[in-house]
C-alpha cells in the first residue's frame, strides 16, 4: 500500500511540475491543481497509513485509531487550495481577457513565447 | 539602577527626542530651529558635566534596560573616562556647531531638516560612545552612517553632494557590515555581548583561534569609518556637505568613531604582533599619504580633509603602538585635533561664505580684510603645524617621542623617519594654509568683497582657539581628563603630566627638522605643485565608480539570467533547487532503518491506482486539449477521494469529492472564455528539459513519502484522541480538532477563504470596467451554445434535488461533531445544490431569486465564528474554548449541544458564501459576453403555449 501511495504522490508531482513549466495559463493552473493533490496526499501520508481505523471514537470497543491531526490539516488545505485555484483562474482569465493572450511569461523573455495566442 | 544611571539614559535619549522638534518647525526660521536644537544639546551637556566628577574619580556609571534578552541585546549604557571625553566632545562641539550653522546656512536652506539630521547624528554618536552592549553599539554605528549620508547630501541640488553621500554610505556601510561579523565573533568568544564583560576577557580573546578574523573584521569597520588608507577616499568627497557638517562629523566626531573603537577595544585586541603591524602600519601610511596629498590640494576644505585623514592616521598609529604612553598621546591628540581642526574648518567656512570661493589659488592677502578670521585661522593652523605654545605641539612631541623608540620589523629608523616626514608635510600644508590665504598682497579679484563675519559666526572657532592657546600654554589643565580617558583606554591607572618642555630629546630634534623642512618645502611649493600635477596617480573616485559599476553589472547580469520575466524559468530553478536541498539533506544524514511493514493492496485499490496513474499521464500528454484534461483531472480527484475512504479518512474523502465538483465547475466556467486548445509551441529540447525536472521532483517527493511512511513518528495526536470526547464533546476527532483544538487555525482559514472570494469578486469588477469588457463583447461564443440551454429535464431534476441536497447538507452539518461531516463539507454540498440551479435555469433567473448576498454570508460566517470564540471570554476562558451539554427534548433522543457547533456554523456560512461568490463572479462575466438573459426557468416550457424571451 505504501508503494502505491508513494508512487501516486510521485507521479502526481511529476505531472504537476511538468504542467506548471508550460507556457500558457491553463496548463499551469491544471498543474497547480495536480500539485495540490500531491501535496495533500503527502501531508495526509505523514500521519502514516492505516486501514479501518477512522478517527471516529467508538463507545463500544477499545480499538486503535489513525493519526487525526494530518487529516484535520489536510481538510482545510483541500478547501484552501480550491480558493487558491479559483483566484489563479480569475487572474489567468483576467490576464487573457485584458491582453488577448494567455502566455504566462513576459514578452520576449523566452524565445518560444513570441507567437500570438490562438483562440 | 542608580540615580546617575537614569541621568545617563536621559543623556542618551535627549538628542533623539530633540531631533523631533526642528524638523516640524521648518517655517519658524533659523534662530528658532537653532535654539530648539541647542536646548537638548545643552541640557545633555549639563547633565554630563554633573556626572563628570564621579567619572573623574574613577567610577563607571551604568544603566541598563532589558530589550531583547534572547539575543543578548539590552539597551545598556555606561560612562567611563573614554566615554566622558567623547561625549563631552560630541555635545560641546555640537553646541558650537549649532551656533555656527545658524549663521552659516542661508535662509533659503531647509534649516529645520538640517538640525533634525544633526541631532539624529548627535544621538547616534553619543550612543556609540556610551553603549555597553556591542550589538547596541552596532545599531548606533549604522545610524551614524545613515545620518552622515543625510547630512552630506543635505544640499540635494548638488551632484557632488549626492555622489559624496552615496560613496560615504557605501564605504562606511560596508565596513559596518564587516564589523557586525567581527563583533558577533567577539561576543561568542567572550560569551557575552556586554562590553564590560568583553573587556575583562582580553587574554581569552587574544588566545582564541577566532582572534584574527574578529580583529580583521573589526578593523575593517574602524578603518572605513576613520578614513584610513586605502579607504580614505570617501572623506574628501564628503566635503560636499555644508561646512558645519564637515567640521562636526568629518573632523571632530564621526570619523573619530573608528579611533574610538580602536581605543575601546584596545585592552582586548591590542598587544599582539598582528595588531601592531596592521594598525600601526596602516596609521603610518595614512598619516604620510594624507599629509602629502593635503599639501597639493587647492580647495581649502579638501586640504583640511586630507589633513584630517593624516591626523586620523596619526591617532591610529599611536593606538597601534600598543604602549600606555602612546595611548596617552593618542587621547591627548584627540582633544587637540578636535580644537584646532574644528576651528580650521569653521575658518574655511567663513572664508568661503565671505569670498564665495574656497580655491586657495584665488585667495591670499585676506589678513587686513578679515583680521578676526586671520587670527583664528593662524592660531589654529600653527597648532596643526605643531609650533610650540600651541596645543598641537604637545601631542605631536609625544607622538614623535613614541615613534623614536618604535622598532618596525627590526628597523629602528623606519617609524621615526616616516613620522618625521609626516610631521614635516604637516608643517608645510599648515603654513600654506596661513600664507596662501591670509598673507601675501591684497587682491582685487575676489568673487565677493570679503569682510569679517558677524560675531555669532566667529564665536565658535574663537572659543576653540582660546582652548588651543590655553592647553598650549598651560597643558596641566588637561591632565585630569587625559588621565581619566587614558586610564579607561588602557585599563590601568595612569597619571600623565603634560608639560611643554621635556628637555633635549630625540623628539625635539625631529620636531626642529620637521619645522625647518616644512618651511623649505613650502618655499618650493610652486615648482613642486607643477610636478605633482604632471605626475600620474590613481584617482580613487574613478576606481570606486568602476568597482561599483562592476558590482552593478554583475548583479544585473545575474538578475537577468535568473529573473528574466519568464515564470517557467523561476519555477524550474525553484524546483531544481528544492530537489538539490533535499538531496543534500539526505546525503548529510542518511536514513534510519524502517520500523513499519507494508500494508496489503486489495485489487480494487490497485485498479484505482492504475486509473489515477493513467489519468495523470494522459493529462500530461493531451493537456493541449483543455476540455479533455478537465475530465481527466476529475478522475484523479475521484480516485484520491476513494483512497481517502480506504485509508481511514472519511472526512477527507467527503471534502475532496465535493471540492472536486466545485473545482471542475469553476474550471469549466473559466474555460468557456479561454482558448479551447493550448497551442503546441514547446520545442523538443524544452519538453525534455521539463520532463527531466518533473521526473526529478516527482521521484524525490515519492521517495521521501515512501521513506517516512515506513518509519514511525512521535505524534501529539494521542492527546487529541484522548481528550476529544472528554474535553471537546465529540467523537469525530478530526472535526473536534478543527473546531476546538485547532479552532484558531480554522478561524484563520475561513477568513483566508473569504478573502479569496472577495479578491475574485474585486478582480471581476475591475476586469469588467477595463478593456476586457470590450474584448468580451466582440468574442464569439455562439458556436458551441446549445439551442436548449435550460432543458426541462435538468430544471426539474435540480428543483427536486434542491430540498434533498439541503437536507443532506444539514444532516452532514449536524452530525459533523460525532460522525464524518461538518461545516466545511456541508457548506460545499449546499453550494453545489445552489450551483445546479444556476446551471439549470441560468444566471439571471437564479440571481433574481436569491435573497441574501454572498458577501453578507461570508461576513456573517466569520462574525459568528469570531463571536463564538469570544464568548469564552465571558466565562474567563481563553479565546475559542468550547463548551457542551446534553439535552433531552421528548420525543427526540437525547442529543448534544456544543458551542463548537456554533463555530462550525460560522465555518459553514463562510465556505458557502466564498464558494458561491467565486463561481458567481465567474458566471457574471458571461453577461458581458453577450449571453442572452432568461427570465423563465427553462427554454421550452411545455406548460406554456407562448414563449417569451428577452434579449439582453
Amino acid at each position: 500500500m505504501e508503494i502505491i501511495v508513494a508512487s501516486a504522490i510521485g507521479v502526481l508531482t511529476a505531472g504537476g511540475v511538468y504542467l506548471i513549466l508550460r507556457l500558457r495559463t491553463f496548463p499551469v493552473i491544471l498543474g497547480l491543481a495536480m500539485l495540490s493533490y500531491a501535496v495533500n496526499v503527502f501531508l495526509f501520508a505523514s500521519g502514516r497509513l492505516a486501514i479501518d481505523q477512522s478517527p471516529i471514537l467508538s463507545k463500544y470497543a477499545d480499538i486503535s485509531y489513525t493519526d487525526p491531526l494530518p487529516q484535520a490539516l489536510v481538510l482545510t488545505a483541500i478547501v484552501i487550495s480550491f480558493g487558491m485555484t479559483a483566484v489563479l483562474v480569475m487572474i489567468g482569465l483576467g490576464a487573457y481577457l485584458e491582453a488577448g493572450d494567455d502566455h504566462i511569461d513576459l514578452d520576449g523573455s523566452e524565445p518560444e513565447a513570441g507567437k500570438d495566442g490562438t483562440a | 539602577m542608580s540615580h546617575e544611571g537614569y541621568l545617563l539614559l536621559f543623556i542618551a535619549v535627549l538628542p533623539f527626542v530633540g531631533a523631533l522638534v526642528p524638523g516640524v518647525m521648518i517655517r519658524a526660521g533659523r534662530t528658532a530651529c537653532a535654539s530648539f536644537a541647542a536646548v537638548p544639546t545643552a541640557l545633555a551637556f549639563i547633565l554630563l558635566l554633573m556626572l563628570a566628577p564621579s567619572v573623574m574619580r574613577g567610577e563607571v556609571i551604568q544603566a541598563e534596560l532589558e530589550w531583547l534578552p534572547q539575543l543578548g541585546l539590552s539597551a545598556s549604557f555606561f560612562l567611563d573616562g573614554l566615554g566622558l571625553l567623547f561625549a563631552g566632545m560630541i555635545l560641546g562641539v555640537g553646541l558650537l556647531i549649532i551656533l555656527y550653522a545658524r549663521f552659516y546656512l542661508s535662509h533659503e536652506d531647509p534649516v529645520g531638516q538640517f538640525y533634525t539630521y544633526l541631532l539624529l547624528f548627535q544621538g547616534a554618536m553619543l550612543g556609540i560612545v556610551l553603549s555597553d552592549n556591542i550589538l547596541l553599539l552596532l545599531i548606533f554605528w549604522e545610524l551614524t552612517s545613515l545620518s552622515s549620508f543625510l547630512l552630506i547630501g543635505y544640499w540635494k541640488h548638488l551632484p557632488e553632494g549626492r555622489q559624496g553621500a552615496r560613496m560615504a554610505l557605501a564605504v562606511t556601510g560596508a565596513g559596518g557590515l564587516a564589523m557586525i561579523g567581527g563583533m558577533l565573533i567577539l561576543g561568542s568568544i567572550a560569551g557575552s555581548y556586554n562590553l564590560t564583560d568583553i573587556l575583562e576577557q582580553g587574554d581569552a580573546i587574544r588566545a582564541s583561534d577566532w582572534y584574527m578574523p574578529a580583529l580583521i573584521l573589526i578593523l575593517l569597520g574602524a578603518f572605513t569609518k576613520s578614513a584610513q588608507f586605502p579607504f580614505h577616499f570617501w572623506l574628501p568627497h564628503a566635503m560636499a556637505a555644508p561646512t558645519p557638517v564637515s567640521a562636526y562629523l568629518h573632523s571632530a566626531t564621526m570619523v573619530k568613531a573608528g579611533v574610538f573603537l580602536l581605543a575601546r577595544m584596545w585592552p582586548v585586541l591590542s598587544g599582539t604582533d598582528a595588531w601592531f603591524y596592521i594598525v600601526a602600519t596602516t596609521g603610518l601610511v595614512t598619516m604620510v599619504l594624507g599629509a602629502l596629498i593635503a599639501l597639493f590640494k587647492d580647495d581649502l576644505k579638501a586640504l583640511l580633509a586630507f589633513s584630517t585623514v593624516s591626523h586620523l592616521g596619526l591617532l591610529t598609529m599611536l593606538l597601534g603602538f600598543g604602549t600606555q604612553a602612546a595611548a596617552v598621546a593618542a587621547v591627548f591628540h584627540i582633544i587637540n585635533h578636535l580644537t584646532f581642526k574644528a576651528a580650521l574648518f569653521m575658518t574655511a567656512g567663513i572664508v568661503d561664505h565671505e569670498t564665495h570661493t574656497r580655491d586657495i589659488k584665488r585667495l591670499g592677502g585676506l589678513r587686513h580684510l578679515m583680521p578676526v578670521t586671520f587670527v583664528i585661522g593662524t592660531v589654529a593652523a600653527l597648532s596643526m603645524a605643531g609650533i610650540p605654545l600651541f596645543n598641537g605641539f604637545l601631542s605631536k612631541e609625544m607622538m614623535l617621542e613614541e615613534a623614536s623608540h618604535t622598532y618596525w620589523a627590526g628597523s629602528a629608523y623606519a617609524v621615526p623617519v616616516m613620522a618625521t616626514i609626516g610631521a614635516l608635510l604637516s608643517v608645510a600644508y599648515s603654513l600654506r594654509f596661513i600664507s596662501h590665504v591670509f598673507l601675501g598682497p591684497q587682491r582685487d579679484d575676489y568673487p565677493h568683497k570679503p569682510h569679517d563675519p558677524p560675531f555669532g559666526m566667529w564665536a565658535s572657532p574663537g572659543l576653540l582657539i582660546v582652548l588651543v592657546l590655553l592647553i598650549g600654554v598651560a597643558p596641566f589643565v588637561a591632565d585630569g581628563i587625559v588621565a581619566t580617558a587614558a586610564s579607561a583606554v588602557t585599563g590601568a591607572e595612569l597619571h600623565p603630566h603634560l608639560k611643554i618642555w621635556h628637555g633635549v630629546t630625540p623628539a625635539l630634534w625631529m620636531s626642529v627638522a620637521a619645522v625647518a623642512g616644512g618651511v623649505v618645502l613650502l618655499s618650493a611649493h610652486a615648482p613642486l605643485d607643477r610636478l605633482w600635477a604632471a605626475a600620474p596617480r590613481p584617482e580613487a573616485k574613478a576606481i570606486f565608480h568602476r568597482l561599483v559599476a562592476a558590482v552593478v553589472g554583475f548583479s544585473r547580469w545575474f538578475t537577468e539570467v535568473t529573473h528574466n520575466g519568464a515564470i517557467s524559468r523561476y519555477l524550474a530553478i525553484f524546483t531544481l533547487a528544492s530537489v538539490l536541498v533535499g538531496w543534500m539533506a539526505y546525503r548529510g544524514s542518511g536514513l534510519p532503518l524502517p520500523t513499519r511493514g507494508l500494508l496489503p493492496v486489495p485489487p480494487v485499490i490497485a485498479v484505482g491506482w492504475i486509473l489515477l496513474i493513467a489519468a495523470t499521464a494522459y493529462v500530461v500528454v493531451v493537456h493541449h486539449n483543455r476540455f479533455q484534461s478537465l475530465v481527466l483531472i476529475g478522475i484523479i480527484g475521484l480516485m484520491i477521494s476513494a483512497g481517502f475512504v480506504y485509508l481511514s479518512a472519511p472526512d477527507l474523502a467527503l471534502t475532496q469529492i465535493s471540492v472536486e465538483t466545485v473545482t471542475i465547475m469553476l474550471l469549466l466556467l473559466a474555460l468557456n472564455f479561454m482558448p479551447q486548445m493550448t497551442p503546441k509551441e514547446s520545442s523538443m529540447g524544452r519538453k525534455l528539459r521539463d520532463a527531466i525536472i518533473a521526473v526529478a521532483a516527482g521521484g524525490s517527493v515519492g521517495a521521501l513519502a515512501y521513506a517516512f511512511m515506513l518509519r514511525d513518528v512521535e505524534t501529539i495526536s494521542d492527546y487529541h484522541l484522548a481528550n476529544s470526547y472528554e474535553g471537546g464533546g465529540g467523537t469525530n476527532v478530526v472535526n473536534v480538532i478543527l473546531v476546538d483544538f485547532r479552532g484558531y487555525d480554522t478561524y484563520g482559514e475561513i477568513i483566508v477563504l473569504g478573502i479569496a472570494g472577495f479578491v475574485i469578486y474585486a478582480l471581476m469588477r475591475a476586469l469588467l470596467d477595463g478593456p476586457a469588457a470590450r474584448r468580451l463583447r466582440t468574442l464569439e461564443f455562439g458556436y458551441n451554445i446549445s439551442k436548449d440551454r435550460h432543458p426541462l429535464m435538468m430544471v426539474v431534476v435540480t428543483r427536486v434535488l434542491m430540498p434533498i441536497a439541503v437536507v443532506v447538507g444539514i444532516y452532514i452539518f449536524l452530525r459533523g461533531h460525532n460522525q464524518p461531516g461538518g461545516g466545511f463539507v456541508a457548506g460545499l454540498v449546499i453550494a453545489i445544490a445552489l450551483l445546479m440551479q444556476y446551471m439549470a435555469s441560468g444566471f439571471f433567473w437564479t440571481q433574481a431569486r436569491k435573497k441574501i448576498e454572498y458577501h453578507t454570508l461570508i461576513g456573517i460566517g466569520v462574525v459568528i465564528a469570531g463571536l463564538t470564540g469570544a464568548g469564552a471570554w465571558l466565562y474567563a476562558r481563553p479565546f475559542l474554548t468550547s463548551s457542551y451539554t446534553y439535552v433531552h427534548w421528548p420525543p427526540i433522543e437525547e442529543f448534544e449541544l456544543a458551542t463548537a457547533m456554533l463555530f462550525d456554523l460560522g465555518v459553514f456560512l463562510t465556505v458557502l458564501g466564498a464558494v458561491m461568490l467565486m463561481l458567481y463572479s465567474l458566471s457574471r462575466i458571461a453577461r458581458y459576453a453577450g449571453e442572452t438573459v432568461n427570465v423563465e426557468p427553462m427554454d421550452y416550457d411545455p406548460g406554456e403555449r407562448a414563449e417569451e424571451k428577452v434579449e439582453a
